[in-house]
């Protein structure tokens, strides 16, 4: 009986978030089927801090320590974890729906002809045989319970925030580390990272983001912008935006919440002067807690929002950024 | 340069979705159907680097006989052809077998460069563009936002993603699914539309391809939809009306108290 592997990325020296998330629960699922967790990471200096895995459920790692591997290149990263899975026979590979996860399991499992199910909101494993998922497809309008019908093995990814983080719930245990070697994966690599550029005002990975701040055409000019930026240091969030203040120029297109922005999860979104159309509500409704500042009492957010406030948001935002702040510094 | 863009028609984002009484499909009759978003960048990018670079532009579906408005929609705005997959023993498949399908027909078509959307708004999956590459074993890039040349054959692209711009190089052929920052794209114009009548649009004859219908078609899904439902309701909200001196403190007490969010 095959076990779960888990593809862990790693970005700066550190285990992603959702990666861990993902481990957490691949452990949940191994337990009950009385199997083991594996899990998979590469680039340098991996093997050293890949015992620590051992804190969030994985038996085994089998760490790449290869500088080659510190970028994401599709073709190679296809072989290698392609390999693995081969050599260790796993049952279950499970990866988180980052850029990378969603880059490259479509590519495995076409590659071994598996059944892949994609941005899981739940994973379970009911029968012996089946995996299923919970989706959210057509932009939230429909929840889904996908199946496999071949396999096992079988491949899922699962969206960052699904399972939300837990700091070391298997704490005190110590990953067992498998070294690997690279056997040629990176020969003719295909499409290779070349540069990285940094965004003025440092990163914004609003997948990872607990907190999202975003705002809408209310904020009526792009200089206004800022009370949005305000409350998301105060708050120590991401900002994020709707479509109209994207293609108006007032922000960058990687701050786009929604059916063609980015879809997010965190655990508390605060949406400032955004209607809710429903294209917004299509990225942002699987968040755990909403918040709404809108003057205009019927906006459809408010049918989405967990808390609103109806006022004008240039009264309300610096005083809701004061108190925040006060709070915290308390 | 002969560039193929594989494009999907989808429910607009606007149609209001309703469960049909089986409970795993949507009912379909009355829906507005369009060419998926995604894929709007990916055909205008098309047209970009056929006035840059010249060349041939062909709009590539696998469907039903009702897809052939998608591609209609891409004739109009300046696609050169258009290809359908449309047997019927086919139809069905999940993503894997889109992908199959659409490779086989790529490999007859031979193009330099494959652009597709990066997700279809319908199942979500941003999965056809990577399956695809590695079907046709060529490299490939994913959520493009930008090309540029480097020579005739090989390209920087940039994609954003985790908040850094990462720009990767990559030499043709290959495959790029675009994401929405990639440009605008154009509307149809009268004279295009008028053009567009007199282009064909292709059924391919599935023979040549030596496609199983059992492998790609519905009898080879290696996933499917068990039910479908609509989303969870949420719970009602706390809306605060008043001076904002009374609301934001209250607000902020629900979200600690309450919610445990701060
Ligand atoms: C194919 C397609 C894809 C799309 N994808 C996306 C997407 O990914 N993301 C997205 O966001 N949109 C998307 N849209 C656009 C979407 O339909 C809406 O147009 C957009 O979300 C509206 O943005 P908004 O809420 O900022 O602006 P508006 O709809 O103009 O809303 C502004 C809100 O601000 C409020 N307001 C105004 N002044 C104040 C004030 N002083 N104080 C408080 N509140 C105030 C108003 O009451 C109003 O509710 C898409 C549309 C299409 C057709």
């Amino acid at each position: 009986m095959g076990h779960i592997l888990v593809f862990i990325e790693r970005r700066n020296n550190t285990f992603k978030k959702g990666s861990l998330e993902v481990l957490v629960r691949a452990r949940q699922l191994a337990d009950e089927k009385g199997r083991e967790v594996h899990a998979v990471c590469v680039g340098s200096g991996c093997s050293a801090a890949a015992k620590d895995l051992g804190a969030w459920g994985a038996k085994t790692v089998h760490a790449l320590d290869d500088g080659a591997f510190d970028r994401y290149t599709p073709q190679a990263f296809v072989k290698l974890l392609s390999r693995v899975m081969d050599e260790t026979g796993a049952d279950l590979t499970l990866l988180c729906s980052t850029a990378m996860g969603r880059d490259l399991a479509p590519r495995v499992a076409a590659l071994k002809d598996l059944p892949l199910l994609t941005e899981a909101l739940e994973i379970d494993w009911p029968e012996g045989k089946k995996i299923q998922i919970r989706k959210s497809m057509y932009g939230g309008k429909v929840f889904a319970t996908w199946v496999t019908q071949a396999g096992p093995p079988f491949m899922a990814t699962v969206r960052p925030g699904a399972y939300p983080f837990s700091a070391e719930p298997f704490a005190g245990a110590a990953a067992e580390v498998s070294p690997l070697s690279a056997a040629g994966e990176m020969e003719g690599a295909g499409a290779i990272g070349i540069d990285e550029l940094k965004p003025e005002g440092g990163m914004v990975d609003l997948q990872e983001a607990d907190i999202i701040v975003s705002g809408g055409r209310g904020l009526k000019a792009p200089e206004n912008f800022k009370l949005t930026y305000e409350l998301a240091e105060a708050i120590g969030g991401a900002v994020g935006a709707s479509r109209a203040v994207v293609d108006a120029g007032w922000i960058e297109h990687r701050h786009q919440v929604g059916q063609t922005g980015v879809a997010v999860s965190p655990g508390l979104y605060i949406a400032v002067g955004i209607s809710g159309a429903i294209q917004h509500l299509a990225g942002m409704r699987t968040s755990k807690c909403i918040v709404a500042v809108n003057k205009d009492p019927e906006a459809p957010i408010f049918k989405m929002a967990d808390y609103g406030i109806v006022g004008d948001l240039f009264a309300v935002v610096p005083i809701l950024t004061e108190e925040i702040r006060k709070v915290r510094s308390a | 340069m002969k560039i193929v863009v594989c494009i999907k028609q989808v429910p607009s984002s606007e149609a209001r979705v309703q469960i049909n009484a089986d409970g795993t499909s949507i009912e379909s009759g009355e829906l507005e159907l369009v060419v998926n978003p995604y894929d709007e960048n990916a055909v205008e990018e098309a047209l970009q680097i056929k006035e840059a670079k010249g060349g041939e532009t062909i709009a590539l579906t696998v469907g039903s006989d009702k897809a052939e408005a998608a591609l209609r929609a891409c004739l109009n705005q300046g696609i050169d052809k258009a290809m359908i997959v449309k047997d019927p023993s086919l139809q069905g498949g999940d993503f894997l077998g889109t992908a199959k399908i659409l490779a086989a027909a790529l490999k007859q078509i031979n193009p330099d460069l494959i652009l597709l959307g990066k997700l279809s708004i319908d199942e979500e999956n941003s999965a056809v563009g990577p399956a695809l590459a590695e079907l046709l074993g060529l490299p490939h890039v994913t959520v493009a936002s930008k090309l540029e040349w480097i020579d005739d054959t090989s390209l920087k692209v940039s994609r954003e993603v985790e908040g850094i711009t990462e720009i990767l190089a990559l030499s043709l052929p290959a495959v790029i699914t675009a994401n929405k920052g990639l440009n605008e794209p154009r509307y149809a114009s009268l004279r295009g539309i008028m053009a567009a009548k007199k282009k064909p649009i292709e059924a391919i004859d599935p023979t040549g391809l030596g496609l199983d219908p059992n492998v790609v078609g519905a009898a080879g899904r290696k996933i499917s939809i068990l039910k479908m439902e609509p989303p969870p309701p949420r719970a009602e909200g706390k809306v605060l009306q008043g001076e904002p001196q009374e609301t934001v403190p209250e607000l902020v007490r629900l979200l600690r108290e309450e919610a445990k969010v701060l």
